[in-house]
């Protein structure tokens, strides 16, 4: 039931309805917002690169701010740290704590560098991926990083995390 | 030790706070003091500039002070707090220093606020990489994924749904960090040291009727919201959150949201961590399984000292802190002061607020003022005869499940050796003979 000003009808309390106003995204709609990638995969664009390209990338594009060969500072350290966790001086970092590879293609992607975000190529951002990825030890300097072999990648820490999702109080 | 009194205040005239009663403006009247130095009607007149106006032998005007004998300023068609009051501001704390100016925090001066809500230009800022100007005539808001149509929906049609009001507070998961990882407890005020909590009216869609439009798949459990800023914000939510009190805020404090909230529209998640609450929000999409952004993956997950870390800790636990007496404000002698307080709860309302003036050896229940709905600050208050030694001031609150504030020795416990989120722990100032309040750990 609407209020309508002519028939006086009553105001409807219960679940509010909308006006239905959602105009049809179409698919390039979708296709240019839609830059997220999940450990499956399967939105990662065509593209490819290795620890090598990506070391030059990451010389122009990053160094700056994360250090020498990811050692970090001014910003996070991406690199080393692993076998830390249990330790009284844990050391997290994309090697040592991230458990998916997605994560670094898609948070570079979308977030990264800070003062020109979004503005590396798709092929970049594999390079770069693959270079930090080889510095963690995770892969091989010559592994080519693609949208068929990212989500294949074992990170050191993929079984460090407890899923409190369903939990109703998480602490 | 100190005594929470509650049962006989004394009668004496309370006193203020030290740091509110220092700067008292004088009530006198300039032109009465120029009187007093001799000077004759005809040389006020042109000091003041007020050539054409006189002022009889007899009036009253040499009674009052100035802002009572000269008309106030002119209308202002957007108004701004009272120039005394310059030192009610947020802290900013950036997190790569002048490398980035918009990524980091500011934080609500908490020691300087009253009641529940906090003043929109107060509220808290966690942002990414700096706040975006949005232009709501070419912003859109798109939901996709499993959903039977993919919709945008423009900012002209959003103001047509129907809306609701609620006062929810929004706590970053980071707040009280440095409560937790200072080896030494850091002096502060409580602003600066718990400010990343705030507490609005927010006005906005139920996200539910947006989802129903879109027609949700029954694969669909979970959603990526996806921020329009820089850093492109992205967290991932249950769909049964979604589909409960979820809302697409557009408007706060009555207004449409500040730039720095979200403007044109922001992710209303009541009670779960503030950064899930994904401001400039420009997509949902719905998906089978948690997208594990860098922000729930390698960010705002508890660490534990085995090694393994938990994940999707959404709802933020029940706290609540002291904000008069609080850190750096000074006590000018023994006698009766105002306790006032705010707590909250991610899991609904306040049950109650218990307070000691011994280091929590003995506790005493504080007053809740007001509604006290669920998520949303409630403003505690008690009366307390300070009788001039020293005191361990102590709030703890207990929320509606039953859960209780937690020590600070229990979090530590609890956690890895840098576990920061979620600190929901006591907060104790101590009150030094001298009346100085300072921040402790116990």
């Amino acid at each position: 039931m609407i209020l309508t000003l002519s028939s006086c009808t009553s105001i409807k309390q219960a679940r509010p309805e909308g006006p239905r106003l959602g105009q049809v995204a179409s698919l390039s709609d979708i296709k240019r917002l839609d830059i997220s990638v999940a450990p499956d995969g399967l939105n990662l664009p065509v593209g490819h690169g290795n620890a090598k390209s990506g070391a030059l990338v990451y010389q122009s594009k990053c160094q700056s701010c994360h250090g020498e060969k990811g050692q970090g500072k001014p910003a996070d350290a991406l690199v080393g740290g692993i076998n830390t966790l249990t330790s009284n001086n844990p050391v997290r970092t994309v090697g040592s704590f991230w458990p998916y590879a997605s994560t670094l293609f898609d948070y570079t992607r979308r977030a990264m560098p800070l003062n020109n975000p979004k503005s590396l190529s798709n092929d970049e951002v594999y390079a770069v991926s693959a270079y930090i990825l080889y510095l963690n030890g995770v892969i091989n300097e010559d592994f080519e990083v693609n949208q068929k072999t990212l989500s294949s990648i074992q990170m050191p820490n993929r079984n460090g995390f407890v899923d409190f999702s369903k939990m109703e109080h998480g602490h | 030790m100190g005594h929470i009194d509650m049962s006989s205040p004394n009668t004496k005239k309370s006193q203020e706070l030290s740091d509110q009663s220092a700067k008292k403006t004088s009530p006198l009247n300039p032109r009465r003091q120029f009187f007093k130095k001799g000077m004759d009607a005809a040389s006020l007149v042109a000091l003041t500039g007020a050539s054409s106006l006189s002022r009889a032998e007899d009036s009253i005007q040499k009674d009052f002070p100035i802002w009572s004998t000269t008309p106030g300023r002119g209308f202002t068609e957007y108004g701004t707090p009272s120039a005394h009051e310059a030192s009610t501001k947020r802290g900013i704390a950036k997190a790569y220093g002048e490398l980035s100016q918009g990524t980091g925090s500011t934080r609500t001066p908490l020691e300087k606020l009253e009641g529940i809500i906090t003043p929109s230009g107060l509220h808290f800022e966690r942002s990414h990489n700096g706040v975006p100007d949005i232009d709501p005539k070419t912003f859109n808001l798109t939901i996709h994924g499993l959903v039977r149509q993919a919709l945008n929906f423009s900012m002209d049609n959003l103001l047509r749904y129907p809306l609701k009001t609620r006062t929810y507070f929004i706590e970053c998961a980071g707040n009280s960090a440095q409560n937790i990882l200072a080896p030494q407890p850091i002096q502060g005020t409580a602003g600066s040291l718990h400010g990343l909590i705030s507490c609005s009216d927010w006005t906005g869609i139920p996200l539910s009727v947006l989802l129903e439009e879109a027609g949700l798949d029954p694969q669909g459990r979970w959603i990526l919201a996806e921020g329009a800023d820089a850093a492109a914000m992205s967290r991932s939510i249950p769909i049964e959150k979604c589909l409960d009190d979820a809302m697409i805020a557009l408007y706060q404090n009555g207004e449409r949201l500040r730039p720095e909230q979200g403007y044109p529209a922001r992710l209303l998640l009541p009670g779960w961590e503030g950064n899930m609450n994904v401001k400039w929000l420009r997509s949902l999409k719905v998906t089978s399984s948690p997208t594990h952004t860098k922000d729930e993956t390698s960010k705002y997950t508890d660490p534990m000292s085995n090694g393994l870390a938990r994940q999707f800790t959404f709802e933020m636990g029940v706290k609540s802190i002291i904000t008069q007496p609080s850190g750096t404000m000074k006590l000018p002698g023994a006698g009766l002061y105002q306790i006032s307080g705010i707590a909250w709860s991610g899991a609904g309302r306040i049950a109650r607020v218990e307070l000691s003036a011994d280091g929590g050896i003995t506790w005493s229940d504080a007053l809740l003022e007001g509604a006290n709905t669920p998520q949303s600050l409630v403003r505690f208050r008690a009366p307390w005869n300070w009788r001039g030694e020293r005191a361990l001031l102590q709030s703890r609150a207990i929320d509606e499940k039953g859960q209780v504030q937690p020590t600070r020795k229990a979090y530590k416990a609890n956690n890895a050796s840098d576990g920061r989120y979620h600190n929901n722990t006591i907060v104790t100032w101590a009150v030094e003979t001298d009346g100085s309040v300072k921040n402790v750990y116990l």
